[in-house]
């Protein structure tokens, strides 16, 4: 039977063979030609593990370890991986709540199913130990090693800083952080960042059916190594540092030490401070709140960020301009009555002898006769008039980085201020005001701000008679030479006053002020020094006590500044810890125990 | 008795040795792609190898007995069978439970059944009966209406249970009606419109038509090479445009060049289709309606693609022309399908060792993306064995259908030819990206009972026929 249609039956044959060739050839392509579905595939059955390497390790000058890492471990979830799990268990055994675990991995699923997040970190060795036994139970989860910061003693929190969880802000500015890495905050941890981190790795592995590791893949051909942190030597002194703290226990205020010598920072002390370790670990969110809570600011870094005015400290910047500006020598006498005489006794004065020279007005830290050298310097006729005079007093204390920042590698280091004529133009009026209107200028207080870092930079200099380096706390980058990060602060840093005996007048009278001034009462054995009190007007509340000093008076090995809050005069708090500092620095022991005692156990905090 | 082995004898053993080959590739497959260790043993029915293997027996068992049946039981019965399965689709509408949103299936206890699947053979059988039947004529109006209600039957009762997939199946028939005498521009058509549709998905409608217009008096000089004819028809064309340009400048531009096009070009319908009914130019009518036609289903296409079709359908639709890709929600399962077989190369990862598979990155691998186990373990190697089977089937089985000497046989071969090869490319083209997602099995291969029962069903109903052919002559 023949049927009118049967050549049809090529056509539909025909039909099915082309289609088997496209599919043939579509395959092909598939297969043999395109590879980049075979990329596509290894990064569904290899498991990337990120290696972190451990963060470098922090030195003091003397090679001892200001902090280090210990092993932590954190649980990491790839939550495509996972099947039926018992919960519970994995609750229990890594000590977190039902709701935490859901919230956490509510979380990881947001992020990503295919990727790893971090579902619970930091478990301790121990917890860690227990899981280990019962990892099998659980696919699709994970421990990623980590490493901890750890301090091996509970000092020098503001100046190493902390090291916390990257935010997403941080995570969109660079693309070097993911997800639960961590990034140093504050302190050293912060500014040598990049350094301390070192480089992250990446292992590939070839994961099996039950997402169990089978191996390295391609035999760790295509991993990344991971590059240790550096270690940083900074140029803090441990026991110093440690000694200082003390000192200020129970006590608000700051400490900061330079050698005058190379700009390194001996001892940076905020207080009161916190233990380093409490912003470590799985606590550091609970306790980060706290600090954040006590109203005495624990994390808030005085050193550098707080600004007092100078006080009688400034009496010494107001020496050198008025000796550099022409209108003031040795034999420069003003009288005092108890007060600036021109004023009718304002601002007031302690009583001694009068009139005084220059030499005995440091060393007496009379009021009245520094209000009259600021009278002399702004009303100079070398200028055309007032407010010129008055710029060029401004530029000359701006050199000596009052009022402005050090740049310094301290982390969030603040400027400090010296009022402007734009500021004054403001308050009184455009060309209303004259060195009578701001004649407490001069004796360091009114709108004048300064850091305890950049006070004591100023004693630096006038130790060093007239240059400075760059105020800094690290001292070296891991074993090479060529790093070029610390090589801004090996550049001799000039002021605008250079003539040396300028600054031997000043030396003089701080050298006065310890043998028969004001700071008579503090001499050390042996030990000759220069120092200036102070006492900081407070607005708010009781004055701060402020202290300066360099030690030894030739050749000098540290230059200090310390300032306590609302503590009364600077020779009553602030001098006597200067003064065991330098004795403890200079002389390796204290011998006046008794002061020490007394300086230790008393509380100025209150309550 | 004498009888039974004779039949036996018969059979084509090729087709069914192919039959049992896929069978066994594809259980192969589906233990590599649900493979676990802590279920090795390969009689674990708790897994779904162990089911498919019971699935797998019961399908001999099932191909024993059709064959154990007088040939003619089938012929006989067509319609008690068709209406039968018809009340099934009713009645699985009206009392089947519902999952993914689709009221497919019959639940007896932990035993699912799906009707729709034997609707695909009874149907077949359906339409073998009708065009077997004596005096058959497919070109006229009633004929066409009863093989229309034959087939759309069961496809609007498929499409209530919201299973789009098995109801386009049945334009598989297409092939089957071609062979048995529907005019081979319905093929054509067909093509052309999935041109249409997909250009008009790609391309702006204004350039289509723009083709279009240049295509129809080139295709119409070609048929009837007359310069004073074409060119009667460009100036009709031209002053219609003017017209319809005149009136929109009237109206003050208010439509789009578009519009204008497309006015111009029915008023030069009508008119040409008058002229040539005058005339006799049968070609005019007919190239100025499809013009037409073609023109107007590009501009309903943007209505059918937003309002007919569903979200997923659109999605799928995009994402397969590229037009919108989005490849951890749409495109999600054929790009991880692509990277399953791109992964396998030229010889495969080897049995039990693909990666993409097991570890769930393809979803519905033992069902509807089984071909991706084979693809990824087998390699190209493993993929061309089973494209050569699936071919050598097809062919096998056209060669067969040719070879009956009953109308009814051969048209119920073709239908079994054209449905197996409909789920075939549709299945492999999903997998492969080059057909939209359209959840329909591989024949033999996918997991599942009521398939590989309906396909088993399907192929030895028409085996049974064909061991028949030498019964006649005896």
């Amino acid at each position: 039977m023949i049927n009118q249609y049967s050549n049809r039956k090529y056509i539909i044959g025909g039909i099915i063979i082309v289609f088997s060739l496209i599919f043939t050839f579509r395959i092909f392509y598939l297969q043999i030609v395109d590879t980049s579905y075979k990329y596509s595939a290894d990064n569904n059955s290899q498991r990337r593990i990120t290696k972190y390497p451990a963060r470098g390790i922090i030195y003091d000058r003397n090679g001892k370890i200001l902090v280090f890492n210990e092993a932590a471990f954190d649980i990491m979830v790839i939550p495509q991986q996972t099947k039926h799990f018992d919960t519970l268990d994995l609750c229990k055994t890594l000590e977190i709540s039902y709701e935490e675990f859901i919230t956490q991995y509510k979380k990881a699923i947001s992020y990503s199913t295919y990727r790893p997040s971090v579902i619970v970190s930091q478990i301790s060795s121990k917890t860690y130990a227990i899981l280990q036994e019962k990892m099998f139970k659980f696919p699709g989860f994970f421990v990623q090693g980590r490493t901890l910061r750890k301090y091996p003693n509970p000092i020098a929190s503001h100046i190493l800083g902390y090291v916390g969880e990257v935010n997403q802000n941080i995570i969109t500015q660079n693309s070097y952080y993911k997800q639960g890495d961590y990034i140093g905050i504050s302190g050293i941890e912060k500014t040598y960042e990049q350094l301390l981190r070192g480089q992250k790795g990446v292992s590939i592995y070839m994961v099996d059916v039950h997402n169990r590791i089978m191996g390295s893949f391609g035999e760790g051909k295509f991993d990344t190594a991971t590059v240790v942190g550096t270690n940083i030597k900074c140029t803090i002194d441990a026991d110093l540092q440690q000694y200082g703290e003390l000192l200020m226990q129970h006590k608000k205020g700051s400490i900061v030490a330079i050698e005058p010598s190379t700009g390194e920072v001996l001892m940076l002390i905020s207080s009161p401070s916190y233990d380093p370790s409490m912003l470590v670990g799985r606590i550091r969110s609970k306790n980060y709140v706290e600090l954040l809570k006590d109203s005495l600011k624990p994390l808030f870094n005085r050193a550098i960020m707080a600004s007092y005015p100078p006080g009688s400290t400034f009496k010494l910047i107001m020496a050198l301009i008025g000796q550099h500006e022409g209108v003031l020598n040795t034999n420069t006498r003003y009288p005092c009555a108890q007060g600036y005489p021109p004023l009718g006794g304002h601002p007031k004065c302690h009583s001694h002898a009068s009139p005084l020279n220059l030499i005995e007005a440091i060393g007496h830290s009379c009021n009245s006769y520094f209000s009259y050298v600021f009278k002399s310097v702004i009303e100079n006729k070398k200028y055309r008039n007032t407010y010129k005079a008055f710029e060029a007093w401004r530029q000359i204390a701006l050199s000596f980085c009052v009022g402005k920042k050090t740049e310094s590698d301290i982390a969030n280091e603040l400027s400090g201020n010296i009022p402007s004529i734009k500021y004054y133009d403001k308050v009184f009026g455009e060309k209303r005001w004259r060195a009578s209107t701001i004649i407490s200028l001069g004796i360091g207080q009114a709108e004048m701000g300064i850091t305890p870092l950049q006070s004591a930079n100023v004693v630096s200099i006038i130790a060093n008679k007239g240059w400075y380096y760059v105020p800094h706390i690290v001292k070296e980058i891991g074993n090479n030479l060529n790093d070029t990060t610390l090589n801004r602060f090996k550049i001799k840093q000039y002021t605008m006053i250079t003539d040396t005996s300028i600054y031997k007048n000043v030396i003089t009278g701080m050298s006065d002020a310890v043998l028969t001034g004001t700071a008579s009462r503090l001499k050390i054995n042996g030990i000759d020094f220069c120092a200036k009190t102070g006492t900081a007007q407070n607005p708010h509340g009781r004055d701060h006590s402020v202290f300066v000093a360099f030690a030894p008076t030739n050749n000098p090995k540290i230059a200090i500044a310390v300032l306590v809050e609302n503590a009364g005069f600077g020779a009553t708090w602030a001098g006597p810890i200067a003064s065991l500092i330098i004795e403890k620095y200079i002389n390796k022991k204290v011998i006046r125990v008794d002061l020490e005692k007394y300086i230790i156990e008393t509380n100025l905090i209150g309550n | 008795m004498i009888r039974k082995i004779n039949i036996f004898k018969s059979a084509d053993w090729l087709t069914i040795s192919l039959y049992v080959i896929l069978i066994i590739i594809g259980w192969v497959n589906i233990y590599a792609a649900v493979y676990d260790e802590k279920h090795a043993s390969i009689i674990d029915f708790s897994q779904k190898y162990g089911k498919q293997l019971i699935w797998i027996f019961a399908a001999f068992v099932i191909a024993f007995a059709i064959f154990l049946l007088d040939s003619n039981f089938f012929s006989f019965f067509t319609w008690p069978i068709y209406i039968v399965m018809l009340i099934f689709l009713v009645s699985v509408l009206l009392f089947g439970k519902e999952t993914n949103g689709q009221r497919a299936w019959f639940e007896i206890g932990t035993f699912k059944l799906q009707p729709s699947e034997f609707m695909k053979f009874a149907t077949n059988l359906a339409l073998a009966k009708y065009l077997s039947s004596y005096n058959f004529k497919i070109h006229n109006i009633k004929s066409l209406s009863i093989i229309g209600l034959i087939i759309f039957i069961p496809c609007i009762l498929i499409l209530l249970q919201n299973d789009t997939g098995s109801a386009l199946v049945y334009l598989a028939f297409v092939f089957l009606l071609y062979r048995e005498g529907l005019t081979p521009y319905v093929l054509f058509f067909a093509l052309l419109t999935i041109i249409l549709f997909i250009s008009a998905m790609l391309v702006d409608k204004f350039i289509i038509l723009q083709i279009l217009l240049y295509a129809a008096p080139i295709v119409f000089f070609l048929l009837y090479p007359r310069f004073k004819t074409l060119g009667i028809g460009v100036a009709i064309f031209l002053l219609s445009f003017l017209v319809a340009f005149g009136i929109n400048f009237i109206l003050s531009f208010q439509y789009s060049l578009y519009y204008v096009f497309f006015a111009a070009l029915f008023l030069t319908t009508i008119t040409i289709i008058i002229i040539a009914q005058k005339k006799r130019i049968a070609y005019a009518s007919v190239i100025m309606l499809f013009l037409f036609s073609a023109v107007s289903f590009t501009f309903t296409v943007d209505y059918i693609f937003n309002n007919v079709m569903e979200k997923h359908q659109q999605d799928r639709i995009n994402e397969l022309l590229g037009i919108k890709s989005n490849l951890l929600t749409t495109g999600y399962n054929v790009n991880q399908s692509k990277i399953a077989i791109g992964s396998g190369g030229f010889n495969g990862k080897g049995f039990l060792q693909g990666t993409q598979t097991k570890y769930n990155f393809v979803p519905e691998q033992s069902t509807d993306f089984i071909f991706c186990t084979v693809g990824e373990e087998q390699g190209f190697v493993g993929s061309m064995v089973v494209m050569v089977l699936f071919s050598t089937l097809f062919l096998r089985l056209i060669f067969i259908s040719e070879r009956q000497r009953s109308n009814f046989s051969r048209i119920y071969g073709y239908g079994v030819v054209s449905l197996l090869f409909l789920h075939f490319i549709v299945n492999i083209g999903m997998t492969i990206g080059l057909a939209p997602v359209i959840g329909i099995p591989l024949p033999f291969f996918s997991y599942g009972g009521s398939s590989l029962w309906s396909f088993t069903i399907l192929l030895f109903i028409f085996l049974r026929l064909d061991s028949h052919r030498f019964e006649k002559l005896a």
